[in-house]
């Protein structure tokens, strides 16, 4: 459950309130469920608001977990096919 | 261009990676009963296909994570009341709208009888129609798991902030952990050597809002691994490797795979919203589940004029399920939707008779929509 | 028009739609002579008969009709008005015919404003010119107040398929190719983004357009296709499941063939809908035998229209009729038909 999309906070509305960017759409989310949010960060959006923070770091992390995990295999191992 | 934090995590070369990676260590001779409690990864495993990058012997168990298959009947028929018999402005978000409720009514058809039912995006939607016709009342009839209550909070907060007088909330927010607890409680999980699910890949959204620590105890207590997941295909692919490892260790820990959003003690902000405006309900009753002891939360005493089940006079409505319906063992993942009898003949995504054929989160619509080929591979009739 | 039939014209600024426009009397009368017959202004029309009489060519005629209800009535890259033109030529156009005249049915509601309904028939009237298929005759009828959505518009039109053309659903057959020309979802995310409560930014335009002249350039270079359909509501998954069921196939697609925005992906992410499932309104889909794709496809890259036409799939033998799509993911799932309507979901 639970359909929530990264987006990026372009501009900050007011004290609540600040548009933000998903794939070149523009919407506005509201902040009050989060701290801090600055211009340039990623937020979780869900119901048109911001749930959490999308940490970057921590999601390149991730993808590079995920290369790592290709290694594990044997080089024989055939591709499913296309 | 892309959708940023989206595409990478749906990219076909790391999936291969990932299939290779599962392939090499899950252990051909045992299976791995894996539960994706959550409707967003049942999706997420169906629209992109990631049982066929899979080894037979991981089978995936969809769980009742789809807050629209769990509501019982009993408070569709509130929404029904409310919309026909007290004449309010229904507001709720999209998902609920065909989910049957008694005699199949649903609140889309009650809105084509007449009924003023609204659709909204976001709960402050609702909180605007109130302001926009200051002579209706309007109920907004909430749905979801921690994920979906603290946008609830925000606008009860905001509408006794404001005064409003003609706002109310039908509260059918209901909590995760409980619901796992409940399945691993059933006699069917308790028999030795029965035991269905080996591990969960536990929720991405809900741990955003109440954090990891949450599923720590009853991964001790019931030793099964969790690994929580991100909702892309990627996400889901990197859990199942992991739990696949704990499995294999013999470890049953909790590990976040999803730590780009989650961590451990989730949105302290957001949980304290929703302590100020919601408490625990004793019990609350779960299709296919039962009633599940402080498994849901309801309106705060300090909040009951915003509460639409104090302002309204609604009658409880005793409705058992349609007696063929399998939609309770499927949400326990005892059951696979094609073992029901009724499943896309009687029930169908266009006429559907349970719950979990209305949701595209829920097992049946997931497999109807997206997996009858699939099934038709496996099994030739 | 040599004698006006109203000392005062139409307040085309302030004025609005009242019971009398659609009674019969003069208000009627002049509301077409000003507004109607100004915009769409040609010879056929300009005799005041009832109906149009013309001559037609030899070859099958076709004949299509088609109601347009939109909200909002206008929207990035076009309103109910051009829309309404361009539907009803690509229904002709998608027999391999050469569209010849429009009709065009008006049911509008009283209080609505003359300014927009000008707006609306100009708007009209330049898709009609510049698709070369003059609207011929008409009707006009007026609705209370809260019995109609402002504007409603029957279009009807008819065409001539050329000799040798045979272009139909159930011709789709095992091995052919599938062909779309451009993006999909386009229309509806633009609409979607003006629709109150969704409303959000976007760049992204209606892909509204006439596709006669790319259909001809189509049938130039292949005039064997077998089966073309345009992907309106119920986007490319409908059609694909229409074609499979009527020419008793399956179909195989191949996500990663099918172009698509990124914004309109971005929306489909965060209403919860799927870009297989969102309208079209200047998109069609081909099918033909596999030697003849390629050269269909470098017809329709050569168009304006079709610059980003792909090979999107191919017809497969399936009693079943299935539509199935392999991921750019690397698996495989159904593209089912749509189940009931498609809604913004939070879950």
């Amino acid at each position: 459950m639970c359909l929530a999309v990264p987006a990026r906070i372009v501009e900050r509305l007011s004290e609540s309130i600040a548009r933000a960017e998903v794939g070149g759409i523009v919407k506005e989310v509201n902040l009050c469920l989060i701290d801090d949010v600055a211009v340039g960060d990623y937020v979780i959006v869900h119901v048109g608001f911001a749930l959490s923070r999308l940490d970057t770091e921590e999601a390149a992390a991730t993808l590079a977990l995920f290369a790592e995990a290709g290694m594990l295999a044997p080089d024989d191992e055939p591709e499913p096919p296309a | 261009m892309s959708v940023r934090y989206v595409d990478e995590f749906r990219e076909s070369r790391l999936a291969h990676a990932l299939a290779a990676g599962i392939r090499s260590l899950a252990d051909p001779a045992r299976t791995y009963r894996l539960m994706e409690f959550c409707g967003g990864h049942t999706h997420a495993i169906f629209r992109y296909g990631v049982p066929d990058l899979l080894p037979a012997n991981i089978r995936l168990v969809h769980g009742p994570g789809c807050p629209v298959c769990v509501l019982p009947v009993a408070r569709i028929a509130h929404a029904l009341q409310l919309a026909s018999a007290h004449g309010v402005i229904l507001c709720t978000y999209g998902d609920l709208v065909r989910v049957p409720g008694p005699q199949r009514q649903s609140l889309l058809k009650a809105k084509a009888a007449g009924a003023d039912v609204r659709i909204v995006w976001s709960s402050l939607d609702a909180l605007k129609i109130a302001d926009e016709n200051p002579h209706r009342q309007v109920v907004f009839f909430a749905i979801g798991f921690e994920t979906t209550t603290p946008p609830t909070a925000v606008v009860l907060l905001q509408a006794r902030a404001l005064g409003v007088k003609n706002f109310s909330v039908h509260c059918n927010h209901v909590m995760t952990p409980p619901a796992i607890v409940g399945l691993l409680e059933r006699p069917e999980a308790q028999a030795p050597g029965s035991v269905p699910i080996d591990g969960f890949i536990g929720p991405a959204h809900v741990s955003a809002v109440i954090g990891s620590r949450p599923f720590e105890p009853f991964a001790e207590r019931y030793r099964r691994p969790v690994v929580i997941a991100g909702f892309e295909p990627l996400d889901v692919m990197q859990a199942i490797l992991m739990l696949i490892r704990q499995l294999n260790d013999g470890r049953a820990e909790v590990e976040n795979e999803y730590a780009r959003v989650v961590n451990r003690d989730g949105n302290t902000k957001a949980q304290r919203m929703m302590a100020e405006v919601f408490e625990r309900r004793a019990k609350f009753e779960w299709r296919g589940l039962g009633e599940l002891a402080d498994s849901a939360l309801g309106i705060r005493p300090a909040f009951a004029d915003f509460d639409a089940e104090q302002r309204f006079d609604l009658d409880v409505v005793a409705v058992a399920d349609h007696k063929a319906c399998d939609c309770g063992d499927i949400l326990r993942g005892v059951k696979r939707p094609t073992d029901c009898r009724l499943f896309a003949t009687g029930c169908t995504p266009d006429n559907p008779l349970g719950s979990c054929m209305v949701s595209s989160e829920g097992a049946c619509a997931a497999y109807y929509a997206f997996g009858r080929a699939r099934e038709r591979a496996v099994a030739p009739v | 028009m040599n004698r006006r039939i109203s000392p005062r014209p139409l307040d085309l600024e302030r004025g609005r739609i009242d019971l009398s426009h659609g009674a019969g009397g003069r208000a009627m009368a002049q509301l077409i002579e000003e507004l109607f017959e100004a915009h769409f202004d040609n010879p056929l029309l300009a005799r005041h008969n009832d109906q149009a009489c013309f001559e037609v060519g030899a070859g099958r005629m076709v004949i299509t009709t088609d109601g347009f209800v939109i909200s909002p009535l206008f929207f990035p890259g076009g309103d109910i008005g051009s829309l309404a033109v361009h539907g009803t030529i690509n229904d002709v156009a998608m027999a391999g015919a050469r569209p010849l005249y429009l009709a065009c049915g008006m049911i509008l509601e009283e209080g609505f404003p003359l300014a927009d309904l000008r707006a609306i028939v100009a708007s009209m009237a330049g898709a009609a010119k510049s698709a070369g298929v003059p609207i011929v005759t008409g009707d006009t009828k007026v609705v209370e107040r809260g019995k109609g959505d402002g504007v409603f518009i029957t279009t009807t039109g008819v065409g001539v398929v050329p000799a040798g053309v045979d272009i139909a659903s159930d011709r789709a057959q095992p091995g052919d190719a599938v062909l779309i020309n451009g993006s999909i979802g386009d229309h509806g995310t633009a609409v979607l983004s003006k629709r109150e409560n969704l409303s959000f930014e976007t760049e992204i335009l209606s892909d509204s357009a006439a596709l006669h002249g790319l259909v001809a350039a189509m049938l130039a270079a292949a005039p064997g296709i077998h089966a073309m359909r345009d992907p309106t509501r119920g986007g490319l998954a409908a059609l694909l499941n229409e074609i499979a069921r009527e020419s008793r196939v399956g179909i195989m697609i191949d996500e990663g063939a099918i172009p698509i925005a990124v914004a309109v992906r971005g929306a489909c992410e965060l209403l919860g809908l799927d870009p297989l499932y969102v309208a079209n309104e200047g998109k069609l889909v081909a099918f033909c035998a596999a030697a003849e794709a390629v050269r269909l496809l470098e017809a329709m890259r050569a168009h304006p229209l079709g610059r980003r036409a792909s090979i999107i799939g191919k017809v497969v033998d399936d009693a079943d009729g299935y539509v199935q799509m392999r991921t750019s993911f690397g698996g495989t799932r159904i593209v089912d038909w749509l189940a009931g309507e498609q809604l913004p979901r939070i879950c």
